[in-house]
């Protein structure tokens, strides 16, 4: 079963009628156990990294989410939620994240031309890392996205799965084995978006190696 | 590349869409749910639901329509109209939506958008303003655009956006209704001061208006309409063969089934 995690932050309405859409049952719970139980983890999150590291920590879940990443559990980062799986941010500061992926969320200007509008709002073209990553064996390949953000993580090459361009070539994915997250939001990006969330609902624990 | 978004309004009343010509004499189209999930097939980019009557009336949006979309359709959802605290952007971020739009509310109480933003973060804190030429100022009207607030349009907005707002929704009242192009001179204005992204509404009525809108105003992000659309006057799967013919970014139509 895949649930989600609910930390009192990000669209998890849309999420669920996904994944509804698709056939899955996907159960929403903010219960540690029920996470490290799970069969597969969506980490959802909208608003700013140092609340949600905060709350994800106070509630027990950090830790869930990281034993049963590190148990082999298919975990999928969406959005902040993506951000959260690298080791730090530095929005507004220097925060700690949950450390499954190297790497640092950092400021898309600092990658962008002068005069780059952030954050970048609307459809971008992922740009798919070779091989294709398992996560988007059902895309072509060109399919485009729904992006909001402000901040990308940037980490070695080889946990990069999908970039797209804006002002220059940002992060819109990375996986590190069974840890996987996508900048972009699959649940608001149509088809394309939907078609990423079917190929994580047949990933299975042991899948990968971490 | 970020493309240029196409969205189509639905300017809803009693659970159904309709649309004022220049804010008067409105006109009934269809369910908000079935006009949504066609839309979305159809190429939408994005959709914005927002309650008309709500800013003079104090009515409350149909969040059961909202959550009726939002479990049918999966693309970005703002929600507009009788938002007035930060209790307003939690009702209908619960419901499915994705970002809220602020117009009145925020003239009401400025402190609002910095508020929603420190709650739910600038990229759900839309800023609506309808502005009409008021001598040689841009000025912003209130209530469904039947009030003069005297506020400087583009002050108000880099206020907006110093407070948090993460878009700007600038529609004209001057064009809005007529179907002769959108505003070119106001959005250039607006594109100008604007660091974050701007939606274009009001005045659309021919394919053409949006090429030169993206044309004349390339720092613009989106554009808006509502009636061109739901009427069948422009078909968006046309709109966007057209943009993309006149080297427009636009995402493709798929027309897949999952």
């Amino acid at each position: 079963m895949t649930v989600i995690v609910d930390y009192g932050v990000g669209n998890i309405f849309s999420l669920r009628s996904s994944f509804g859409t698709l056939g899955e049952e996907a159960a929403v719970t903010s219960c540690p156990q029920t996470v490290r139980q799970a069969g597969r983890i969506v980490l959802p999150g909208v608003g700013a990294f140092a609340d949600a590291a905060k709350q994800l920590k106070r509630t027990g879940l950090a830790g869930a989410v990281a034993d049963a990443a590190l148990s082999g559990t298919p975990v999928l980062g969406i959005c902040l939620g993506m951000q959260l799986l690298f080791e730090r941010s530095f929005e507004n500061g220097v925060h700690q994240g949950l450390g499954l992926i190297g790497g640092s969320v950092r400021p898309i200007r600092e990658s962008a031309a002068e005069g780059l509008k952030t954050p970048q709002i609307g459809w971008n073209r992922l740009i798919l890392s070779q091989p294709v990553h398992p996560l988007f064996r059902f895309l072509k390949e060109s399919e485009y996205v729904y992006f909001v953000h402000s901040y990308h993580a940037v980490c070695p090459e080889r946990f990069i799965t999908a970039r797209t361009e804006y002002g220059g070539l940002l992060t819109a994915a990375a996986a590190k084995g069974n840890v996987m997250g996508c900048q972009f939001h699959p649940e608001k990006s149509g088809p394309a978006g939907l078609k990423i969330l079917k190929a994580f609902c047949m990933m299975q624990r042991g899948d990968f190696v971490c | 590349m970020i493309t240029k978004r196409i969205i189509p309004c639905l300017d809803v009343r009693d659970g159904r869409v309709v649309k004022g010509v220049n804010f008067t004499g409105l006109r009934e189209v269809s369910s908000p749910v079935d006009l949504a999930s066609f839309y979305s097939d159809n190429g939408a980019d994005e959709l914005v639901f927002y309650d008309i009557t709500a800013s003079s009336d104090g009515r409350k949006l149909f969040t059961e329509i909202l959550k009726k979309t939002a479990e049918k359709v999966f693309i970005p959802l703002t929600v507009g109209g009788g938002i007035t605290c930060t209790d307003d952007f939690r009702r209908v971020l619960d419901c499915g939506a994705d970002k809220v739009s602020v117009n009145s509310g925020a003239i009401a109480d400025p402190r609002l958008i910095e508020k929603a933003a420190a709650l739910y973060g600038s990229q759900c804190v839309v800023l609506s303003v309808d502005i009409k030429r008021v001598g040689t100022e841009y000025r912003v009207f209130s209530r469904g655009g039947r009030t003069d607030t005297d506020l400087e349009a583009l002050r108000w907005i880099k206020q907006a956006i110093e407070s948090g707002a993460g878009e700007i929704v600038v529609n004209s009242i001057d064009t809005d209704g007529v179907k002769g192009g959108f505003d070119i001179p106001l959005l250039k204005a607006v594109c100008e001061i604007s660091t974050v992204p701007v939606i274009a509404s009001g005045g659309a009525g021919r394919i053409e208006d949006f090429i030169d809108l993206f044309n004349q105003v390339p720092t613009v992000d989106a554009a808006l309409a509502a009636s061109v659309f739901h009427f069948g006057e422009i078909s968006i799967p046309a709109l966007k063969r057209t943009m993309a013919e006149n080297g427009i970014p636009v995402r493709p139509m798929t027309g897949e089934e999952i």
